[in-house]
């Protein structure tokens, strides 16, 4: 779909509002097909990131592209995926409806007929074409996040922006979640850059983690980044990296674990 | 209890009415028709406070109108414009909305009660815009109506698309550039233009026995974006025109024939869906 050598860049790239500066100096590339966890405590411009990337904020300093060009508000290479949020199970919108609106949502006028290929093909390529007719607030979380993914895909999207996509699911769904996204990068061959909490539903399959921190960002390799020394460096306060279990625990001098699983 | 009855409903001589309300049923098809497209979207984004808001807002517009001699629709027009777009301007978040429109709706009323008071005329068009005057639809008041309706059909089906995905899902919308701020306005405006049509028709303060029940009807039993806004338009037909036939044989407004149709209605369409509801809405392999 692109032979971009990246899909998403930013250079010396700065986001400030008024005194206070979320990120400074941020060179990072992601590359197609790549999977970029991105983490960061609350606060730490994880959400003004992806708005910069779809064009809604535009970057303090420095320079951000996608697909080689500044990004542009409603562009079709960049998907979204939100977090799962509750809706009113009366409200008249079905599950390919949705998907739907990914495809042509964005266009003027009453619309056309012979869409419905189309929205059949995305529906089965993330396993809901079962519940394609069900009305979206009467889908459980992980059924919607499913069709969030296949309306994200409608525009053929050379990198996936997901906006905590796990929140408010359970752990089995979060797995089943993640995987459908890791599965999608694959054969799609889109990037993904996913914004979270927990860091165990997708350690596997991230390839690079950027985190953001109060006191500055690092980006690499899970293991490389994620480790006692370099966050008590971003935090500049002592943190300690925990393995147990093949998972990993982020624990601040406050005592608060962070990407726990069992944050809630 | 004979007299009653014969003032809700007498049909002698009704072959003879017909003709005579030839503009009322024309108005009352035209505005089901606005007010059917109008609601799917109402519903869609939680207005229904709202639309109560600016009709009474249309009502002090119209009655100030009536008061000062001037076009009686042109007022309501106008009123329910401003109270639509200072809704929108001010309101972009729920809360915000209702207490602005819980602000402007008291204001407006007392306006249009301040100038009803003053005005010397007939009683019975004071009460009219309140609650409904079909009786006095003449020909220049249905071309107005007609022009109305134009502006609102086709100004819907040019944003249908974006408005449906800025109103059922404003965050993807907003991050796929669908301008939803703007859409806001637009609709309001749209929105504004339908109340003041309503208002001629059933009063200000049954403007929603057209602008939502219909539609909220016709949510109950389908999901589909195309069987959605037909059946709120067919059901909006049938409460205005079944209600002014009605009316004909008897010697009370309209409205209560109107109001008492769509809600009935209403409710078959409530115990329908509900059952389909229960059963899961569509039949699936897997629980």
């Amino acid at each position: 779909m692109t032979t971009h050598e990246h899909v998403l860049e930013l250079a010396g790239a700065r986001m400030s509002f008024g005194e206070r500066t979320l990120w400074s100096d941020l060179d990072f590339t992601v590359a197609p097909g790549e999977f970029v966890t991105v983490l960061g405590p609350n606060g730490s411009g994880k959400t003004s990131l992806l708005r910069a990337v779809l064009g809604q904020v535009a970057p303090t300093a420095g320079r951000i592209a996608v697909l080689g060009h500044p990004p542009r508000r409603g562009s079709r290479a960049v998907g979204y995926v939100p977090q799962q949020r509750i809706v009113d199970p009366a409200t008249p919108v079905r599950a390919r409806d949705l998907v739907r609106l990914g495809v042509d949502g964005d266009r003027w006028g009453p619309g056309r007929h012979g869409r419905r290929e189309r929205v059949d093909e995305l529906l089965a390529a993330v396993g809901a074409s079962e519940y394609a007719d069900v009305p979206v607030g009467m889908l459980s979380g992980g059924e919607q996040q499913r069709v969030r993914i296949a309306q994200a895909l409608a525009s053929h999207p050379a990198i996936l922006l997901c906006d905590e996509p796990l929140l408010s699911l359970d752990l089995r769904r979060q797995h089943e979640v993640t995987a459908l996204i890791d599965e999608t990068r694959r054969v799609t061959g889109a990037a993904v850059l996913f914004v979270t909490h927990e860091v165990n539903p997708v350690l596997q399959y991230t390839d690079r983690v950027l985190y953001l921190g109060p006191a500055g960002h690092a980006a690499g390799a899970p293991e490389e980044v994620l480790t006692s020394e370099r966050l008590t460096e971003l935090y500049g306060a002592p943190i300690d990296v925990v393995r147990v279990q093949g998972r990993v625990l982020i624990v601040g001098d406050d005592g608060h674990v962070h990407h726990a699983e069992a944050e809630e | 209890m004979n007299d009653w009855w014969t003032r809700l409903a007498d049909f002698s001589g009704y072959a003879d009415l017909l003709p005579l309300v030839g503009n009322s049923l024309l108005a009352g098809a035209l505005l089901a028709l606005v007010g059917g497209l109008v609601g799917v979207f109402v519903m869609q984004r939680d207005l229904a406070f709202a639309v109560h808001g600016v009709s009474e807002l249309s009502f002090a517009g119209a009655s100030a109108a009536l008061l000062f001699s001037l076009d009686v629709v042109a007022g309501a027009v106008l009123g329910s414009l401003v109270a639509a777009l200072l809704v929108g301007l001010l309101g972009s978040r729920a809360r915000d909305r209702n207490s602005i429109i819980g602000v402007l709706m008291p204001f407006g009323l007392g306006l249009g009660v301040l100038a009803l008071a003053l005005y010397p005329g007939r009683a019975a068009n004071k009460f009219g815009l309140l609650t409904g005057q079909i009786v006095a639809v003449d020909d220049a008041r249905v071309s107005v109506m007609a022009v109305i309706t134009v502006v609102v059909v086709g100004g819907l089906l040019v944003v249908w698309r974006p408005l449906t995905f800025a109103s059922v899902d404003p965050e993807v919308a907003a991050a796929r550039g669908v301008p939803t701020r703007a859409l806001s306005l637009v609709f309001m405006a749209l929105l504004g233009l339908a109340v003041a049509m309503a208002v001629q028709v059933v009063g200000a303060l049954l403007v929603l026995s057209l602008l939502i029940t219909p539609a909220a009807a016709a949510t109950r039993v389908t999901a589909s974006p195309v069987w959605v806004p037909v059946l709120s338009v067919l059901f909006a037909e049938v409460a205005a025109l079944g209600g002014i036939l009605l009316a004909l044989g008897a010697s009370v407004p309209i409205s209560p024939y109107v109001t008492t149709i769509s809600f009935l209605i209403w409710v078959v369409c409530r115990v329908v869906g509900g059952r389909r509801r229960a059963h899961g809405w569509v039949r699936r392999a897997t629980a």
